[in-house]
């Protein structure tokens, strides 16, 4: 029989760096944190500022659960320590809209039913609102692939298309002034551009108010 | 007639919608109690052995760690076996979390840190010391096939497959065969949201435990028993789950920690299992699986052998009905079926998303596409040709089965009718293409549920019971069969779930919430109207006065005689009228012994017919999943649109499970190697197209009064087979062992 020593990170405990005073604008508010200098973002949102909405569904950058807007750019906020964002705007699901006043794409992915458990879906949006600003995506596969860093294990990916699509295609009509639709795929020109929702037999259904 | 508040069959959007996309919905490590500690688990990295040595000195040395659990100073709390079991245990001695020095299986949890903060749990845990003695482990399954036995029936739910006819002679008989080894790898269920229990302590051993789970009663028996909480002691809430697939089924081993430091420390403790701590638990079995087909020139199937070796742990026998479904799905009056499990080093599995029949499914349906081929017949009109009426393995006539209208309605949305049959004689330019097709058969069942209806003075509905909604649309469905059950708008509707002081209600799983629960809903808004029409016949109104309740209807808010319609009276004013704040009524579809015992009229059952397009790239042997209809006969569909989100997420678990999804053992260690969301490949965005479904017509009034036959798990059956049915006709391949990766195509 063999003998099997865990290894260890042979790191002396009293090396152990001291909490830090760490500033973060979060949804347009200053917050000061007590804090290890090794919190990531994303427990920092999560388990001192309670801002839950934001996911951890890996902690490894994987799943994209964790998505939040930094200065508008969305980030894996679990592959970055809150101490690197001292000076950024950032913006969680809880700065994107409130009860009264869904954002467009919190409108959409409930029209659209974008989700099943939900636990995806902050992170979901998060992206796809950094996609909007991004402002490269018009197609759907171009959705499709930017949309790719965000897993959804019930499988709504669909629907979450058909969402992003009609917001894309409404901030595209707004900026042109007039009633423009997305770009068609150009390989399947044929085909609605909403996937989902044209091969529903019903349209979607107003949330009650 | 429609009526504002017909609302049962309508596309309602999930009730639930906004707090999910507001992130203001709370999963079970949401919960910020007051001087909550944190615990993180240390797992095991050898597969077998036992723990020699645990140093924690340094660990208990940093300021900030409460304690450093291990079996060392775990107390012994409960004894026997039966205590640790839950409802959905399997045959055997079910695993206990920090017992003893003896490992079982790789990443078993070995210890438990207690810190003040999250980040120093997690350092703490890094630091633990802890030497192993290893002994040899045995993981590979095909090794073992061997020494392979028949389970007991141990787990609710579980038949042991029963045969008819002679196999032998019907395969003599036969003009055409085929037979063919089937398997496919372990694969992890992996909801989005980790498993996490937040214990809130109350102080007195009061417990608020907020647990990820399908089912809070489990959960909290689990505690009752190994702790030895009263009810009022240990309250289990989940009112969000972020995914289950069946994972949440049984209480999972955070759930024991959590509450047992809990309870040692006197404090709020919450404990979250990490990525790679969710291949820790169960998981779909491994398994090995031979069919034998033979067919008459008529090409009637005149034979089927269907035999599955599924792997288990050591401790425990984890059964499914792999086989089973092949007796019934097809006509055939010789079919042999068996079922055995191996042991081997692992935890024990369990249930995952259509347990069994997905795995099933996919020996069939790839069997019985091998099958028409060899027969010489299209896919389609083979298993039209061998359509089963009557159920030949119960004995039994069907509820209903509109499986034809599937393949019908199915075959025409997608254009069967243009495949030509010849391997790889499609193509779009340059690529392969593909057409393929399966099918499947899903139990519809029925579970007891308590469920109480409310309405108070201002009108407003509350109609609650302790079932879960893990995504599947719960609150959306009860609230809509609710509101028009009481002719309510569904504004005035709230269901309310997933707590512990609600009445009972069973596991969410086997597709059977919308019927269990569904039903019980319409029954106490029914007591609900009788208490109604009885305090409006002692108010001064001669219009009920002699009414039954038959004689009215609920209706906009109303209560109206169906002979006057203009004669209403609105629900609000019937409770003022009572002095009470509120009006009540309790449905429990408790079944007595008696009416368990009676045998089944009817089999009762849902069915699908999956059609799927691949184009393969000729060079690369890429595949892609173009298209897929997924036609579906699963009784009333109460909700569209959510029922319809259920076949999307089903359609893209198929082909996840036939393209991608594989827990990869490495027998040397006898650990999966890829526990983690990068290396464990599950679909993103990119990877799914256009998928169509379809309901059919299916109305039932025998399966149960409101017609349901659930959904959850049907849709995923035979995608996976069609994908690699279109696979074969793309590419001329036959690939029998899933995931179909590249390197089996080149």
């Amino acid at each position: 029989m063999s003998q099997f020593t865990q290894p260890t990170l042979e790191r002396p405990p009293m090396a152990l760096a001291p909490t830090q005073a760490v500033s973060l604008n979060i949804n347009g508010k200053a917050h000061t944190l007590q804090i290890a200098p090794w919190t990531t973002l994303l427990d920092a949102l999560r388990e001192y500022l309670d801002l839950t909405g934001t996911k951890k569904g890996c902690d490894h950058g994987q799943c994209g659960a964790c998505t939040v807007l930094v200065d508008g750019k969305r980030i894996n906020s679990c592959l970055s320590l809150a101490v690197m964002q001292e000076g950024s705007e950032i913006q969680t699901i809880e700065g994107l809209g409130s009860e009264d006043n869904l954002s467009p794409l919190q409108q959409a992915f409930i029209d659209h039913d974008a989700f099943q458990c939900g636990y995806c879906t902050p992170g979901q949006i998060c992206s796809a609102q950094g996609l909007l600003n991004e402002g490269r995506a018009t197609t759907e596969a171009e959705v499709r692939e930017l949309m790719s860093g965000n897993l959804c294990r019930c499988g709504a990916y669909s629907n979450i298309l058909s969402a992003v699509m009609e917001v894309l295609g409404n901030k595209g009509a707004e900026a042109a002034g007039s009633q423009a639709t997305p770009k068609k795929e150009s390989k399947e020109g044929a085909r609605q551009w909403a996937a989902g929702a044209a091969s529903q037999s019903v349209p979607p259904v107003e949330p009650a108010k | 007639m429609s009526l504002i508040t017909d609302y049962i069959g309508k596309p309602t959007s999930r009730v639930d919608g906004p707090a999910k996309v507001l992130g203001t919905a709370k999963y079970a490590a949401e919960f910020n109690v007051p001087n909550l500690l944190y615990g993180y688990v240390v797992s095991s990295p050898i597969a077998k052995g036992k723990i020699t040595k645990i140093d924690s000195e340094k660990v208990r040395a940093l300021p900030g760690v409460q304690e450093v659990f291990t079996h060392e100073n775990v107390p012994n709390y409960a004894f026997l076996d039966r205590s640790y079991k839950d409802d959905v245990a399997p045959g055997g001695s079910p695993f206990r979390p920090l017992h003893d020095a003896e490992i079982k299986y790789s990443l078993q949890p070995v210890a438990l840190i207690v810190a003040d903060t999250f980040e120093l749990a997690r350092y703490a845990a890094s630091i633990l010391h802890i030497e192993y003695e290893e002994a040899a482990h045995e993981t590979e399954l095909t090794k073992h096939i061997d020494e392979a036995y028949e389970p007991g029936r141990g787990k609710t739910g579980y038949k042991p497959p029963k045969s008819r006819g002679n196999f032998g002679r019907g395969w003599k008989e036969g003009v055409a065969h085929m037979e063919g080894q089937f398997s496919h790898h372990a694969q992890h269920h992996n909801p989005m949201e980790m498993f996490a229990s937040t214990v809130e302590w109350l102080g007195d051993k009061k417990l608020n435990i907020y647990d990820k789970t399908q089912g809070v009663f489990n959960s909290q028996q689990y505690v009752n028993k190994v702790f030895g909480l009263s009810k009022d002691q240990a309250r289990v809430i989940s009112k969000y789950t972020g995914g289950g697939f069946g994972s949440g089924l049984r209480p999972q081993y955070q759930l024991f920690m959590a509450v047992m430091a809990s309870l040692q420390l006197e404090r709020s403790v919450r404990v979250s299992l990490t990525r790679q701590q969710m291949f820790s638990f169960g998981h779909r079995p491994e398994t090995l699986q031979h069919v034998a087909l033979a067919t008459a020139a008529d090409g009637s199937l005149t034979g089927m052998n269907h035999f599955a070796v599924a792997e288990t742990s050591q401790f425990e026998d984890f059964t499914e009905n792999v086989v089973g479904w092949t007796g019934t799905l097809y006509d055939c009056k010789n079919v042999k079926l068996g079922y055995r499990l191996a042991k081997l080093d692992v935890f024990s599995p369990l249930d995952m998303r259509a347990p069994g029949a997905a795995s099933g499914s996919i020996a069939l349906e790839i069997a019985m596409d091998e099958m028409a081929y060899a027969a010489g017949l299209d896919p389609l009109e083979f298993r039209i040709r061998n359509y089963s009426d009557f159920d030949q393995a119960q004995n039994l006539p069907y509820s209903s089965k509109a499986l034809r209208k599937c393949y019908a309605e199915g075959a025409a949305k997608f254009g069967w009718e243009q495949r030509t049959p010849e391997p790889g004689s499609m193509r779009d330019g340059n690529l392969l293409v593909g057409w393929g097709m399966g099918g499947g058969i899903w139990d519809a069942s029925k579970q007891p549920a308590v469920v109480k209806a409310s309405l108070d003075a201002d009108g407003h509905l509350t109609v609650s019971s302790g079932t879960n909604d893990i995504g599947t649309g719960t609150y959306t469905i009860m609230t809509q069969i609710a509101a028009e059950s009481m002719g309510l708008p569904i504004e005035a509707v709230t269901f309310v779930l997933g707590d512990t002081t609600l009445p009972e209600s069973p596991l969410q799983g086997g597709s059977w919430t919308a019927a269990s629960v569904g039903n019980s809903v319409v029954e106490a808004c029914n007591k609900l109207g009788e208490a109604l029409l009885k305090q409006a016949q002692k108010m001064d109104h001669a219009t009920f006065k002699d009414a039954k309740i038959d004689d009215v209807q609920f209706v906009n808010g109303q209560m109206r005689l169906r002979t006057d319609l203009t004669q209403g009276i609105v629900l609000r004013d019937i409770v003022q009228a009572s002095g009470e704040p509120k009006m009540e009524a309790e449905n429990s579809t408790v079944l007595t012994k008696l009416e368990m015992l009676k045998p089944p009229k009817y089999s009762m059952h849902a069915h699908n017919a999956v059609f799927v397009e691949v184009k393969v790239d000729p060079d690369l042997m890429t595949v892609h999943v173009t298209r897929v209809v997924n036609a579906v006969a699963a009784g009333r569909i109460i909700n569209p649109k959510t029922a319809r989100s259920q076949v999307l997420g089903s359609v893209v678990w198929g082909i996840s499970s036939a393209l991608m999804e594989e827990s990869v053992m490495d027998h040397r260690f006898g650990r999966y190697m890829n526990h983690n969301y990068a290396e464990y490949h599950v679909p993103v965005n990119a990877d799914i197209h256009d998928i169509d479904v379809i309901f059919v017509n299916e109305e039932d009034d025998k399966v149960n009064p409101l017609g349901i036959k659930g959904i959850g798990e049907v849709g995923l059956l035979g995608v996976a087979a069609a994908v690699a049915n279109a696979i074969y006709h793309a590419t001329g391949k036959r690939v029998r062992d899933l995931p179909i990766t590249i390197d089996k195509l080149l």
